[in-house]
């Protein structure tokens, strides 16, 4: 067992906090809400967290969710209305130096690729666009649209990146999840894998450490693990088309008792957070002998995060066990996860 | 088929021009069933008697007494609330009904059943919305409220309930000045 320790709670957005994102190094993070600004946070000498800056001027609705770039440079906000920013430290304060444009309607998540070459953003108009970046000395980036993906029928919750490959993962409204990658013959980006399982809308998607799993948080109450099977695997599961398939191979069902908001699946700890309406946050990991094909996973802990329902859970990148909780009660949490008590 | 563009009241029009920002374009026909978009959808709606006010009782008055939110101090702030077509209350339509609310004051949640006048009622999504946003202002924060059609009572019963359940899309809808406009209207009080 274990527990999550309380460590500091950040207070100064207006209403409800949507999102939160740590910058790679983890000792910055960005968070974002209703009140249409973002806040940095940076750690003070005093060991405290204080907002260093207020971004104000970016958007004119709801910032819903908001993204470092793997490089630490850049920092894109995706909002309500219709647009994604992109920010910028170049001249020693954070400016918005690019908005992108083109989402008919609300942009309700935004994901830099590994490399840091790719962008892509998803909607309520339930499209999935990937965005190239064209990095130039002392000028201006530039931003251009390679693909416009329409497999959803619904509105796209959430878009994540694998965390090696140029493989990009959607969760929708519509219950399912959708992979994508880049054909190798003309390089044109299309759908590669449907996760389908969720009886419900899918809020919010993570990979692991190996990008060969990958874990779905849904407002049916349940977190499920997804395993990719490449061709010629080991147990005969037919691939089609020759394309690795993902099979749902755990169902985490029964501990969450309203819509699930969020999870993490932290890259060094193996540990996986989830975020839930009725305020908890809870923990789980791999049981010890779990079979890899059918993965047991055991409730590590559960914590009253927030008088409110939790939207937002993030490991930090490089402090293993520091989790950060964003709420509709308006506050940013801080905790650390202690292994053995 | 005699009725035709032309026949379509103001009022019918004006409320279809606004869900359009709530409902999401493909899935339209299915909220708004195309025969339907151009009449008054119920002409004869059956009308109720309202409940008789609540009583005081001396513990009402008494602040040591703990007073728990119960069934009918909710169904008392969301009763009055207007039908977007007709000039009648919700608790008139027998659209709402204090026996098909559930209060759990401890665990803060509620849930409203609501039963649409008829079962093709385009305005279902727009009543659930302004009767959400009615206990939003006036319940604490604490609350978990579900607004959910009484089984059984409307064509598209799952993709409304699930549109009011998702409070990220009720967080824009809410954002939509037009669509507040008609909200706010729904929910102030009826001119006596």
């Amino acid at each position: 067992m274990g527990k999550l320790a309380f460590l500091q709670s950040l207070t100064g957005h207006a209403g409800r906090v949507w999102s939160s994102g740590w910058h790679p190094g983890g000792k910055i993070f960005a968070s974002c809400g209703e009140d249409k600004t973002i806040r940095i946070w940076t750690k003070a000498d005093s060991g405290r967290w204080t907002a260093q800056a207020v971004l104000a001027d970016g958007h004119s609705r709801t910032i819903r969710d908001v993204c470092w770039s793997c490089c630490g440079q850049y920092l894109a906000s995706a909002s309500f209305d219709t647009t994604v920013a992109i920010w910028d430290k170049k001249s020693g304060e954070f400016e918005c130096n690019a908005t992108l444009e083109g989402h008919d309607n609300e942009v309700k998540s935004v994901t830099w690729s590994r490399s840091g070459n790719l962008l892509a953003t998803c909607s309520r108009d339930k499209s999935v666009w990937i965005w190239e970046i064209h990095h130039h000395e002392d000028q201006e980036d530039e931003y251009e649209c390679v693909a416009v993906l329409n497999v959803h029928t619904q509105d796209v919750k959430k878009v994540c990146w694998h965390p090696h490959e140029d493989v990009l993962a959607s969760a929708s409204y519509d219950n399912t999840i959708r992979l994508y990658r880049q054909d190798t013959m003309d390089n044109e980006w299309g759908p590669s894998a449907l996760l389908e399982s969720h009886s419900s809308t899918v809020w919010s998607i993570a990979f692991d450490a190996t990008g060969k799993r990958l874990a779905s948080a849904s407002e049916d109450r349940t977190v499920k693990i997804w395993q990719e099977y490449a061709p010629d695997n080991s147990l005969g599961i037919p691939c089609p088309d020759n394309r690795p398939v993902w099979k749902c191979v755990c169902t985490l069902a029964g501990f969450h008792s309203r819509s699930i908001y969020d999870l993490d699946w932290c890259k060094q700890t193996g540990l996986l957070a989830t975020a839930c309406g009725d305020n908890m946050i809870k923990i789980f990991k791999e049981a010890a002998d779990s079979n890899p094909n059918e993965p047991t996973f055991e409730l590590l802990g559960t914590t009253a995060a927030h008088s409110q329902d939790v939207n937002k859970v993030v490991w930090n990148p490089a402090c293993p066990g520091m989790l950060l909780s964003a709420s509709d009660d308006g506050e940013i949490k801080l905790w650390q996860w202690n292994e053995s008590d | 088929m005699t009725k035709t563009k032309q026949n379509v009241s103001s009022v019918q029009y004006r409320f279809g021009t606004v869900l359009r920002f709530f409902h999401s374009r493909r899935n339209f026909s299915v909220i708004f069933p195309a025969n339907k978009m151009t009449e008054l959808e119920n002409i004869n709606p059956n009308v109720y008697k309202k409940c008789e006010d609540r009583k005081l009782t001396i513990d009402d008055e008494n602040e040591d007494v703990v007073d728990p939110f119960d069934e009918r101090e909710v169904f008392d702030l969301i009763r009055n609330i207007n039908d977007p077509e007709h000039p009648l209350t919700l608790e008139e339509l027998h659209v709402l009904e204090q026996s098909l609310i559930t209060v759990d004051n401890e665990k803060n949640s509620i849930d409203i059943l609501f039963t649409p006048t008829i079962p093709h009622c385009s305005m279902a999504t727009l009543i659930g919305l302004s009767i959400k946003v009615k206990l939003l202002r006036a319940l604490p924060p604490r609350f978990n409220v579900t607004v959910e059609i009484n089984p059984g009572t409307h064509a598209s019963e799952h993709a409304v309930n699930k549109q009011l359940a998702d409070k990220e899309r009720v967080a824009a809808a809410l954002e939509n000045t037009h669509l507040m406009e008609v909200i706010n209207q729904c929910i102030s009080a009826p001119l006596k």
